[in-house]
């Protein structure tokens, strides 16, 4: 070996046709990525940028032709528009509140363990891990108001008075933030759970000898010590319930009537129905990442402060 | 202000001892110091009486209330803890209030007494800073702070000087010290430096294997130790132990010396020996005389300048003989090879049993 390094790197010399030299190798690797990348990521992104200033529609023969703001202009003129934001924000809070609650008291129980704390948390994390798709579909079922068995568990016990929760346009974004927290408190309990874990028992010890009752310690360490972590969860939870789609296509497909129309699925309705209307979705779409880049920066601002106090 | 008494505590970690039943009691007032090398114990004393930890057997109480089960906020005790434990979310004022906050004390009370104990311990323009922007020195500060800010019965400090550099030791001691003479608050202090506890301590604790070795004054556990433990561990160097062979009143010394034992030893050697038997000689090394007369001989193997005085290490003469230290004078000069003959003197001699280590009892 150690005569091998010593000898003149007589093989660093590339023999044409035999070796590739460390270069072309990672050329070689980066560019198949690379190109995908840019075919379907960043060339969608500025040609829809484009296609948001025209007229297209993707099954009309006919080329993008320039119209200016006017998509924009009557997407923000339009009150249907603005209540499906109103609702989608209004989605938003009720279900990232309820998982924040509800992630972070279950984090709390099952902070300490026991016996057979591990299996349990293990089972509580299932939901996040199925495919939404799946998940709309055998809520579907559970909310199904002649054989679900939703309304039984929650007391409905005659399915001739139950409700149908799916059909029904006052129930229906219930019935999709039950889904949803289902689905995601766990995601949120999750982040508590190793944020929990990761303040010092010193922190306790101190606090008891220095006489601070239990709120106290959960006001004074325990907040304070998961708040980045819990931050975290709430910004990644809030910018998934801003584009909330699967969960909603699964379960109502918007409906009934518009009662569960978050933005998202006007997107998808603007974009591949009726008459697709590609230019226009576009523009939504940008509004709507407009949108939650602001929304992130507040929240990323809010962390930063909590970091630092 | 508090007296604290422990009852045969005792603490077990599955089957291992970490502190074999104890009894100690802890006047009101008193500076007491646990001492004992690493892993003996004494952090787990300490937590027992803080209620951090709960006992295996035995009976704590405060002021002669059965405290033993008593959660730690119901005991009126402070923790200085050996890594500070400092709220780090917390700025250094939030830091000194939280105890006073935690009983609900009015924020005008609050106030008030943060800036008391800023005062006394001179950290007022820390009080906006995080602990982690602070030096260790600094973080003990506030931890002394926050312990004094709420007048508790006693203090427990596990080695709080520990995780600081030895300059800033100096300085810190002084001032723990200084704080316990103006509050005159009853404080167990737990450190593995034996001359930080000679210097800090009313009383000593020495601790060795989770078996509490020796209780006494500073002077006691230097000049009187009950065991060889103690008398190793307590001054750098420690004692000198030759072994020898007792025999009327002389004792063979391993090698060729012969020490002729002082009246009052002899008949305390005589009661536990009988006429002969082995035994062990302890002596500090200020009590070697050096001179031409002494008793003993050895030869020079090194010395060291201590600025004040000479600490000489001293061959035994004879097959095996063993290295002692002795302090001379610093005028006086040593050669290396050169011997140098010795007495020790009468009072400060001990013997201890060879087999059980412990020592023998003056009879006078
Ligand atoms: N929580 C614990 N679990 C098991 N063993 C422990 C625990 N705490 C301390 N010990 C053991 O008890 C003994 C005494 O520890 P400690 O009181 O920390 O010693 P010291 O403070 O004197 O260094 C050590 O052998 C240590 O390993
Ligand atoms: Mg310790």
């Amino acid at each position: 070996m150690l005569k091998n390094q010593a000898a003149p790197p007589a093989t660093s010399q590339p023999k044409p046709g035999r070796q590739i030299s460390d270069r072309t190798l990672s050329q070689l690797f980066i560019w198949p990525t690379l190109i995908l990348l840019i075919v379907i990521n960043i060339f969608p992104l500025f040609y829809s940028l484009f296609l948001s200033f025209t007229n297209y529609s993707a099954i009309a023969n006919r080329p993008p032709e320039w119209i200016g703001f006017a998509n924009f202009d009557r997407l923000l003129n339009n009150d249907d528009i603005w209540g499906y934001f109103a609702l989608t924000g209004r989605y938003a809070v009720i279900s990232v509140g309820l998982q924040t609650v509800i992630g972070f008291g279950l984090a709390l129980l099952l902070r300490k363990k026991f016996r057979g704390s591990g299996v349990i948390t293990t089972l509580i994390l299932i939901p996040m891990m199925l495919s939404p798709v799946v998940v709309g579909l055998f809520w579907k079922l559970m909310f199904n108001p002649s054989y679900g068995i939703f309304n039984y568990l929650v007391g409905f016990t005659n399915p001739a008075t139950a409700p149908d929760w799916l059909a029904n346009s006052d129930l229906a974004l219930w019935a999709v933030i039950i889904v949803d927290v289902w689905m995601w408190s766990p995601f949120v309990m999750l982040l508590c759970l190793s944020g929990l874990s990761a303040i010092p028992d010193y922190l306790y010890e101190a606090a008891a000898i220095d006489r601070a009752g239990a709120w106290f310690q959960f006001r004074r360490i325990t907040l304070p010590q998961v708040a980045p972590l819990l931050l975290i969860a709430v910004l990644f939870r809030t910018i998934e319930a801003f584009k909330a789609f699967d969960l909603v296509m699964g379960l109502t497909g918007g409906g009934p009537g518009d009662a569960t129309q978050m933005i998202s699925v006007e997107i998808y309705s603007q974009a591949f129905l009726g008459q697709f209307r590609t230019g226009r979705a576009s523009a939504l779409a940008y509004i709507v990442l407009v949108i939650i880049i602001a929304v992130s920066n507040v929240y990323i601002r809010t962390l930063n402060k909590v970091r630092e106090g | 202000m508090a007296t604290i008494q422990l009852q045969q505590v005792e603490k077990k970690f599955g089957n291992v001892h970490a502190v074999q039943p104890m009894d100690l009691t802890i006047q009101d007032g008193e500076f007491v110091v646990l001492l004992g090398p690493s892993g003996c114990g004494k952090t787990t004393t300490l937590r027992m009486i803080s209620g951090l930890e709960a006992v295996s057997s035995g009976q704590i109480l405060l002021n002669g209330r059965d405290v033993t089960w008593a959660h730690p906020s119901d005991r009126d005790i402070a923790f200085v803890f050996q890594f500070f434990a400092l709220y780090p979310h917390l700025s250094v004022w939030q830091n000194i209030a939280f105890p006073l906050q935690a009983q609900g004390e009015s924020g005008a009370n609050v106030e008030k007494r943060v800036a008391e104990v800023a005062a006394l311990l001179r950290i007022e323009h820390l009080l906006r800073l995080r602990p982690g922007a602070l030096s260790g020195g600094d973080q003990q500060r506030i931890a002394l702070a926050r312990a004094l800010v709420r007048h508790p019965a006693a203090f427990l400090m596990d080695e709080p000087l520990g995780a600081l550099d030895a300059e800033l030791r100096e300085t810190m001691r002084a001032e723990i010290k200084r704080l316990h003479i103006d509050q005159h608050a009853t404080t167990v202090y737990v450190t593995h430096d034996q001359i930080e506890a000679m210097a800090m301590g009313d009383r000593i604790v020495v601790m060795s294997n989770a078996v509490v070795q020796q209780v006494g004054t500073p002077a006691e556990v230097y000049h009187k130790p009950n065991n060889l433990f103690v008398a190793r561990f307590i001054g750098s160097p420690g004692m000198n132990l030759l072994s020898g062979h007792y025999t009327d009143g002389i004792v063979q010394l391993l090698g060729s010396g012969r020490y002729p034992v002082p009246e009052s030893w002899d008949r305390a050697l005589k009661a536990r020996l009988g006429q002969h038997g082995t035994v062990i000689v302890g002596f500090r090394p200020e009590a070697a005389r050096i001179g031409a007369s002494g008793a003993l001989a050895a030869t020079v193997y090194a010395t060291d300048m201590h600025g004040g005085y000479t600490m000489l290490h001293l061959s035994m003469e004879g097959e095996g003989g063993e290295i002692i230290h002795a302090r001379a004078n610093r005028r006086e000069h040593f050669k290396i090879g050169e011997t140098v003959r010795f007495d020790l003197h009468p009072d400060m001699v001990r013997f201890f049993d060879a087999e059980t280590e412990v020592a023998l009892e003056e009879v006078r």
